[in-house]
């Protein structure tokens, strides 16, 4: 009773968590022929350094009239000051999207999401495996530990991409490459320009390639189209990955992103709240969360 | 609790002197719809109905409205335009109901919508007469002890009249003529005969013990594909149920312009389009998918999270489903095995 009243009487005055700010578009660029790299920035430039979010979390991203949509973030909170974000050409939404120039607007609120848990991860060695679009939100963990280096152990980041045309950041991970303090392996599943200089393969075939890992150690993150958790799975268990150790973020409908409009539900869980990462763990449990028959066959 | 008594007949001076503070709204029943209305007094009111056809969930998260009105300078919140409105006659059901919609809406990130109409209502509940639809004593949701403002048990001659909040208590010192606090042992005494009486009129046979469990053990169970044979997919369930909460968001532009409104709207898990992403993949494609998820939030998970179900057992999905679908019917299924006829 006595909550309540609290509730009701001495409401204090809060921001509406629904309302978007005005962010400018400052760079955008393709990066691939369906999916575009954008930059963006408060238009209120002294907002810019109070975003603060951590790998892993999303934010909403309306045009007025268009809608609004989830969309996770590329960057780090380790290079303050922009926003970015990989988008690929779906819908009306992300169609409009592709439509906007430098110095257009859009609406953003957020963060949300829980992010991967930095905390725990610190000291530990990392492996990151990224399929196709999946890249979009490893790449703010990946670049969040690059800049972090000495809190982490071994780094080892998987890469798989359909063909060398619709990898993502090529460039960038061809320096990434370079770097002596990171495992990267890097794998096509279909080699179609006679150029592609590295591995050609489901991305599973890398597994095969990685040294002897401290399992128990580990952690894993996972993020791909559907079909690829079943098979990563099964190798991320079979090294002897602890299963809360292996994260994977998911991709659900959200309108509110805030536990509120129920689209995202999973059980008892929203993927807006106590998501968008879960753990192998977690997966085992809520049969839904990468979709029935993945699920069944990752357990069986 | 502070617990007053109040004589029947001094109930329709009350509410009118309860007016001051914003407008009267009660149960009334036309051609043998029972829904809220905006009434005078008393007179007008149906205090016998069992349940309105829609929740009072209507009023605190109408139906559709306005979030944001936007230009291409951005958004432009609109609030403030809420009426106070007394709501009277609130069954216990109607009010567990309430305090699951507050949990969702008014605790982590509060919704602003929500809390300003929360605010400029106040809840004043009404005991009720069960009917064989009613399954509250199922959900342990057939007697209140908060949420209200003020609640109304009829004890025939008297009210008692439970004060849950500061608010209610302001009304009642506007006419504090008209309230005792002396309570004898005879109040007591039809007070437990009142409740007696209530615990003897369910009729519905229903026993939802044991529910997460038996949604575990049936995740896969072909009842499921049974139920989607004859869902209709039509969402009526969510509209009538107190809990059901979804709502989807679109932009409404005006012709012509860049000038528009960002509109929220109830939506429900049965429509196919509900868990569609991007790209047109479907994480509940099946409708025994969707059928299921109704179901398991409201018997299971919730119970998961918050010890309770997310079912206040108003028996407005057993009235409403046009192809017997309901709590009562589905856990009876899951349960035996085999959907009934």
């Amino acid at each position: 009773m006595k909550k309540l009243c609290v509730v009701l009487d001495e409401r204090e005055v809060q921001d509406n968590p629904f309302q978007p700010d005005m962010w400018r578009i400052v760079r955008r660029y393709p990066l691939t022929s369906d999916v575009n790299f954008y930059q963006a920035r408060p238009v209120d430039v002294d907002e810019a350094l109070k975003m603060n979010y951590l790998p892993g979390q999303f934010i909403m991203l309306s045009i007025p009239g268009e809608g609004e949509a989830p969309f996770c973030i590329s960057s780090t909170p380790s290079r303050p000051g922009l926003l970015e974000f990989c988008i690929r050409k779906m819908g009306t939404l992300t169609s409009s999207l592709f439509d906007l120039k430098e110095n257009q607007t859009v609406g953003i609120r957020g963060p949300y999401g829980n992010s991967f848990p930095i905390d725990k991860m610190e000291g530990k060695d990392i492996m990151i495996v990224a399929g196709g679009m999946g890249v979009a939100p490893l790449r703010s963990l990946l670049l969040y530990i690059l800049d972090n280096r000495d809190r982490f152990g071994k780094v080892t980041y998987l890469h798989g991409a359909k063909n060398p045309g619709e990898m993502l950041f090529r460039e960038e991970f061809f320096q990434l490459k370079e770097r002596d303090d990171l495992n990267c392996l890097l794998t096509v599943d279909k080699d179609d320009t006679g150029k592609w200089t590295e591995r050609t393969g489901l991305i599973t075939t890398l597994f095969k390639e990685l040294g002897p890992i401290d399992s128990k150690n580990t952690y894993a993150a996972v993020c791909g189209p559907p079909v690829m958790y079943k098979f990563v799975m099964e190798n991320l268990v079979k090294l002897g990955i602890p299963k809360h150790q292996i994260l994977m973020t998911l991709e659900r409908r959200m309108k509110c992103g805030v536990g509120k409009c129920g689209h995202c539900a999973i059980e008892y869980l929203y993927t807006c709240i106590d998501g968008p990462v879960f753990t192998y763990w977690d997966v085992l449990h809520m049969k839904e969360l990468i979709g029935r028959g993945v699920s069944d066959k990752v357990i069986a | 609790m502070m617990i007053l008594k109040m004589k029947k007949e001094d109930l329709p001076a009350f509410l009118e002197s309860a007016k001051e503070w914003g407008e009267l709204w009660g149960p009334t029943t036309k051609e043998g719809q029972t829904a809220y209305s905006k009434v005078d007094g008393l007179s007008q009111m149906d205090l016998k109905a069992t349940r309105t056809m829609i929740p009072p969930k209507k009023f605190l998260y109408p139906p559709r409205f306005t979030m944001f009105d936007f230009d291409e300078e951005g958004f432009v919140e609109r609030t403030g335009d809420v009426p106070k409105r007394i709501l009277f006659g609130l069954h216990p059901c109607d009010i567990h109901g309430i305090l699951i919609m507050d949990k969702l809406f008014l605790e982590t990130y509060k919704d602003p919508y929500y809390a300003e109409r929360r605010e400029k209502t106040l809840l004043l509940g009404h005991s009720c007469i069960p009917d064989d639809k009613c399954m509250c004593f199922a959900t342990n949701t057939d007697f209140v002890a908060e949420g209200f403002d003020l609640f109304f048990t009829d004890l025939k001659m008297f009210y008692l009249v439970w004060v849950g909040s500061s608010r209610g208590h302001d009304l009642v010192r506007m006419r504090a003529d008209l309230f005792s606090r002396n309570l004898d042992k005879n109040d007591i005494l039809n007070y437990t005969e009142y409740r007696k009486w209530k615990t003897a009129q369910f009729k519905a046979k229903i026993d939802l013990t044991g529910m997460p469990d038996i949604f575990e053990l049936g995740y896969n169970s072909p009842v499921w594909d049974e139920l989607a044979e004859k869902c209709l997919s039509c969402g009526q369930c969510s509209m009538v149920c107190p809990t059901c909460n979804c709502y989807n968001v679109v932009d409404e532009v005006e012709l012509g312009t860049a000038e528009g409104t960002r509109d929220r709207f109830w939506d429900s898990c049965m429509f196919r389009e509900y868990s569609v992403v991007a790209g047109g993949h479907n994480f509940r494609d099946k409708r025994a998918d969707r059928l299921r998820l109704w179901y398991t939030h409201k018997l299971q998970a919730f119970i998961g999270e918050f010890g309770k179900p997310a079912c206040v057992g108003c028996g407005r999905c057993v009235s409403t489903c046009p192809v017997d679908i309901n709590v009562a019917t589905v856990s009876k299924a899951l349960k035996e095995q085999e959907v009934g006829k």
